[in-house]
């Protein structure tokens, strides 16, 4: 029995996603492909919002995918690790902005 | 400054250990697939020499650097010289091959003592593309080099030199303290006297390793993030950039398997694998010599002490007839230049 959930393996497998329903894996490698396509963004800086995504989803693939993807377009650790931080701000602000909600209830039932 | 695997006697200063890890393993397992079985599958074994383009003389494995990551182990600590013997023996190939391009290595060529004649008496041969593989730093380390650019220059020399990564933090992690500052001075005094100029017949070429165990992105989007990088930070201009693949010999065999990185690395070579890039891999039209004068499909195989299958095995053997159609000698560590968008000294192939 496997003992984890996660197995690095896997990531290499994932084009097998379109072995039990060709049509809508096929549909979906498309429009990955031509999502990472150089646009009005880069290549480059799509690959960083990718990493940034992949921690704020905390998806191991993706951060093992993008974060070798990084190396190889020579983007270095340190932008790496300012992507990350903008995906902790967002998620961390999303938390927080929250507090306006409880804030607006507290107003409107305390005395 | 770390020394070579030779003068610390690692057991991977050995070639014929080092064709045993590459042989041996994953490999021998069934894990992966052989280089010979691979290429196999599309027909393409035995690979086979065409004529001869490229001659490649590696002059010495002396050098000013020791970099993480050199296949030939070069440093301070390598005493292997070209002779001026051989160098005359080279000569007169260079005279008589119809090769277009002449592609001095080392170590650092500089250093042998009669690089400079050399240059002079090869200059002479009329060869189209005559390229020296210059470090950078060597211009930088001793007086008697400072002059190196202008001498290049009155040779129309093509200079193609390492530098992998634009940032000084990556540059020096690979090359050693220092090395980045050294580089962009050298750089910058290139461009002073023309070369790396766009429409400038003075070529200045920059070759691009990974830095660690992943392979090379895009050639060309690498270029031009270097291109953008050098010139907003330094005003430094070069032509093109050659995203060449680590392969899996001596200091980065060493690394790989220190890191514990060797079987993934081996993993994405073979994922990687490419059969349009093996029609064009570099030893079907290259030629290297190493400093004592034998002859390899390439500089790798050189390395690994992997002969030419050829009964002319030395300069001074030389015969086009004998050499053209010679099966080319292959091991595992080929897949680093069939990987994606293949690997040569030139840089990508497919």
């Amino acid at each position: 029995m496997q003992k984890t959930y996660y197995d690095p393996a896997d990531l290499k497998k994932f084009g097998k996603i379109s072995d039990w329903n060709e049509e809508l894996g096929a549909k979906f490698f498309d429009y990955y492909n031509s999502v990472f396509k150089e646009g009005n963004l880069s290549e480059r800086e799509k690959s960083l919002i990718a990493l940034a995504v992949a921690h704020t989803i905390q998806c191991p693939y993706c951060i093992d995918a993008y974060t070798g993807d990084g190396l190889q377009r020579g983007i270095t650790k340190e932008e790496m690790m300012e992507a990350l931080h903008v995906a902790a701000a967002i998620r961390g602000g999303a938390s927080l902005v929250h507090g306006v909600q409880m804030m607006n209830k507290v107003n409107k039932l305390e005395m | 400054m770390i020394k070579s695997l030779h003068k610390r006697e690692s057991e991977l200063a050995n070639s014929k250990r080092q064709v045993e890890i590459l042989s041996n393993g994953i490999f021998q397992s069934g894990d992966l697939p052989k280089f010979k079985d691979k290429i196999s599958e599309t027909n393409q074994f035995p690979l086979k020499a065409k004529k001869l383009e490229i001659l490649q003389i590696n002059v010495g494995y002396m050098c000013n650097q020791v970099c993480e990551h050199c296949h030939v182990d070069a440093g301070p600590d390598r005493k292997e010289i070209m002779t001026r013997e051989t160098m005359k023996q080279c000569l007169e190939v260079i005279k008589n091959t119809g090769a277009h391009t002449l592609d001095l290595t080392g170590g650092a060529p500089e250093m042998n003592p009669d690089f400079r004649w050399f240059v002079d008496e090869a200059s002479k041969a009329g060869i189209k593309d005559f390229i020296v593989r210059s470090n950078l730093t060597i211009i930088r380390a001793n007086k008697k080099y400072h002059d190196l650019p202008e001498f290049f220059k009155s040779h129309n020399v093509h200079i193609v030199s390492s530098m992998p990564h634009w940032t000084k933090g990556k540059t020096d992690k690979q090359r050693g303290d220092g090395v980045f500052d050294k580089s962009i001075k050298a750089l910058q005094d290139l461009n002073a006297i023309g070369y790396g100029i766009p429409n400038s017949d003075l070529r200045l070429d920059l070759v691009y390793n990974p830095s660690g165990a992943f392979l090379p992105g895009n050639q060309a989007s690498l270029e031009k993030e270097f291109k953008k990088a050098l010139i907003d930070d330094f005003g430094i201009q070069f032509h093109n950039l050659f995203a060449i693949t680590n392969l899996p010999i001596s200091r980065f065999l060493d690394y790989l398997i220190a890191s514990e990185n060797y079987e993934d690395y081996m993993y994405s070579l073979v994922e990687a694998y490419n059969p349009a890039a093996v029609a064009n891999v570099m030893c079907t039209n290259t030629l290297s010599v190493s400093w004592d004068g034998y002859l390899y499909d390439c500089d790798f195989n050189q390395m690994l002490n992997l002969p030419v299958n050829s009964k002319a095995k030395h300069i001074s053997e030389y015969n086009e007839e004998l050499l053209e159609g010679r099966n080319i000698v292959i091991s595992q560590h080929c897949y680093g230049c069939t990987a994606g968008a293949g690997s040569s000294c030139q840089g990508s192939v497919a």
